[in-house]
């Protein structure tokens, strides 16, 4: 269950290769065979295995000297042990000269393989969390950051590389916890602005004075409090991108200037008489359907179009499970690291608790989720109980009575209002479940006065 | 089919069968049934090693498993080895139904020692639950004090404790199913 490292072992003898690959597999790695050099190689192309075991007499073929030689072709660092039966000091010195790690002689003493193995992936470990420092440290984030397995989000990264380089205002949609920050940011620092600022803004966090001074800057004495002049973020990202995250939650002061930038790259700072010309490339993101947002004239349909350039939608977490397991891991690594907890892995009931959820909040909850378990866990593996708080609180009431006193406009709005609350405030799916269209829920959510 | 069964290889110790099974019952929440001794493999013997194949010994495990054991486990007084190393205090299949131990350098007397039988027993014990926990997809725990952890050596199963960590014993309980309820409960 320990997926983190693979090994693998080339042996022409099954007996010696299957042997090795059981007791290593006892040990939790994750190890593959190969019966000959070719074949070995032909893995070792495919895959970036932590360490190769590879005997060196293997008749018939490539040896075990020549395999290595064509691994270290194709992953330079790779950690080579190479086994054989037949010590001298002639095939272990070229064996290390040609770059093996390790020379053993089999059968082997079970200590020394397995101190061995300990010292190769003790140093494996240091290496990948190096990685994982540095990168927290530039706070640069690329496609190799984005995980999922899941053929919809393969879309979504080819559709983030070839707009990457160009300038083109891109929409982000998807619901809260999609990841729509990450896709901005591989958005940027996959293109040519990679070396120019990043700069986000939360909408939905600032009132619309606030916000308008935020995005725009002001002019010093533009009002109270404004000792001097200040760059407003579009400014502040120049060359670069600037991120509107919940852009559906702008006020319509603030649309107005937005589309404004949108199509003549300049603005005033607020209290200033001078334009301002910018060369920054817009990235909005938003949970709320605008399409719907603009129909109910919350928002400016022609703001819409202007951001709408190129549409990215993050389908919610719920429609991509496969890709559960691999984000719960890769969470459970990092975390596990940043808490100083020595958790590996996630059992299979774990798993199945985690399949079993619905994520209403996506892969921030499933984040969330991994570091409460992660928090609260005795042992090294995060088990069903460490899930346990995950499981949905029972309907009270599992039955249905079919009220026999009621007007038939109370019970429309108690099946409304108790169907979006199932769906957690979700239109389209409540919609969907009621089989109406959006637009007739909103007029009866509006008649019923229910609050989403 | 919560059964698992226990089986000498070779002539049997009655004292280390009894002391493993009453152990395996315990940690795993299993019924424990011994079985009648199998004969020891003769494919099994390395004649130039001097010790035996634990491979073929799981073999002839798995012939011999009867249609009620979901488990089981082979107990011998020979020196296991896989090809690939120089010895194993056991060997079993990785979430399989076979597993085996060997209670040869487990005895003192295999160093040259005065015997030890209650130490034997006890080691014995340790390696069947860890032999076991592997048929279950436990793997080896960093843990030293649990029976999971690997032990290359005696010094190292000594270390052992003989109750799995709290890890390994969620895991075993997540593979446990559910038992059925007390007869009569159900009216």
């Amino acid at each position: 269950m320990r997926a983190t490292w693979r090994i693998l072992v080339i042996d022409d003898e099954a007996v010696m290769r299957e042997s090795l690959a059981a007791w290593l597999r006892e040990d939790g790695y994750e190890v593959d065979t190969a019966a000959s050099g070719r074949e070995g190689i032909d893995r070792a192309r495919e895959t970036d295995y932590a360490i190769y075991f590879v005997d060196l007499k293997m008749p018939g073929g490539i040896d075990g000297i020549e395999t290595m030689m064509e691994v270290k072709k194709l992953r330079a660092d790779a950690s080579i042990v190479i086994i054989t039966a037949y010590a001298t000091v002639d095939t272990a010195i070229t064996a290390m000269k040609e770059g093996a790690l390790e020379y053993i002689v089999k059968p082997c003493n079970p200590q020394e393989i397995s101190l061995l193995v300990t010292r190769i992936i003790k140093v494996r470990k240091l290496q990948r969390e190096n990685e994982i420092l540095r990168r927290r440290l530039s706070g640069r984030w690329h496609f190799q950051d984005l995980i999922s397995k899941s053929p919809r989000m393969q879309e979504v990264f080819g559709l983030v590389k070839d707009v990457a380089s160009l300038r083109s205002t891109v929409l982000i949609t998807g619901e809260s916890g999609t990841g729509k920050e990450l896709i901005a940011r591989a958005l940027h620092f996959s293109g040519e602005r990679a070396e120019r600022p990043f700069v986000g803004v939360s909408c939905a966090a600032l009132t619309e004075s606030l916000l308008e001074s935020e995005l725009f800057g002001y002019e010093k004495g533009a009002f109270t409090g404004a000792a001097e002049r200040r760059k407003g973020k579009f400014e502040q990202a120049t060359g670069g991108t600037i991120f509107l995250d919940e852009i559906g939650d702008i006020a319509p002061k603030v649309q107005v200037d937005l589309l404004r930038v949108l199509q003549e790259r300049r603005f005033f700072r607020v209290g200033g008489s001078e334009e301002v010309s910018v060369d920054v490339r817009v990235v909005a993101a938003t949970h709320v359907d605008l399409v719907e947002a603009v129909r109910t004239e919350r928002f400016r349909d022609d703001l819409y179009y202007r951001l709408n350039v190129v549409a990215i939608h993050l389908p919610p977490l719920r429609e991509r499970p496969e890709d559960i397991p691999l984000l719960a891991r890769s969470f459970l690594e990092r975390l596990s690291h940043e808490l100083g907890k020595e958790a590996e892995d996630l059992s299979e009931g774990a798993l199945k608790a985690l399949l079993g959820h619905r994520w209403p909040g996506n892969v921030r909850e499933l984040e969330n989720a991994v570091e409460r378990a992660l928090v609260t866990a005795k042992g090294r593996i995060l088990t069903e109980e460490d899930f346990a708080f995950l499981r949905p609180v029972s309907e009270a009431a599992p039955g249905w009575t079919v009220p026999t006193h009621l007007p038939l406009a109370d019970v429309e709005k108690t099946v409304i209002a108790a169907t979006l609350r199932r769906n957690e405030g979700n239109v389209k799916e409540t919609a969907a479940v009621l089989g109406i269209d959006r637009s007739t829920l909103y007029d009866k959510l509006k008649k019923y006065a229910i609050e989403r | 089919m919560s059964v698992v069964a226990v089986v000498a290889i070779g002539t049997p110790d009655g004292e280390a069968l009894a002391s493993v099974e009453a152990a395996v019952a315990t940690a795993f929440g299993r019924e424990v049934r011994r079985l009648d001794p199998l004969p020891e493999p003769p494919r099994a013997l390395d004649a130039a090693r001097g010790q035996w194949n634990a491979p073929e010994m799981l073999k002839a495990l798995l012939a011999a498993r009867p249609a009620f054991a979901e488990r089981i486990l082979g107990v011998t007084g020979r020196d296991l080895f896989i090809p690939v190393l120089s010895f194993v205090f056991g060997q079993a299949q990785m979430e399989g139904p076979t597993a085996v131990i060997s209670l040869a350098r487990l005895s003192q007397a295999f160093s040259g020692l005065p015997e030890d039988r209650p130490l034997l027993l006890q080691r014995a014990r340790k390696e069947a639950l860890h032999e076991l926990g592997h048929t279950f997809g436990l793997v080896h725990c960093p843990d030293a004090a649990c029976p999971m952890s690997l032990s290359t050596g005696v010094v190292q199963v000594d270390r052992k404790g003989e109750a799995f960590c709290a890890s390994c014993a969620a895991l075993v309980r997540e593979r446990t199913p559910v038992a059925p309820p007390p007869e009569g409960r159900t009216r």
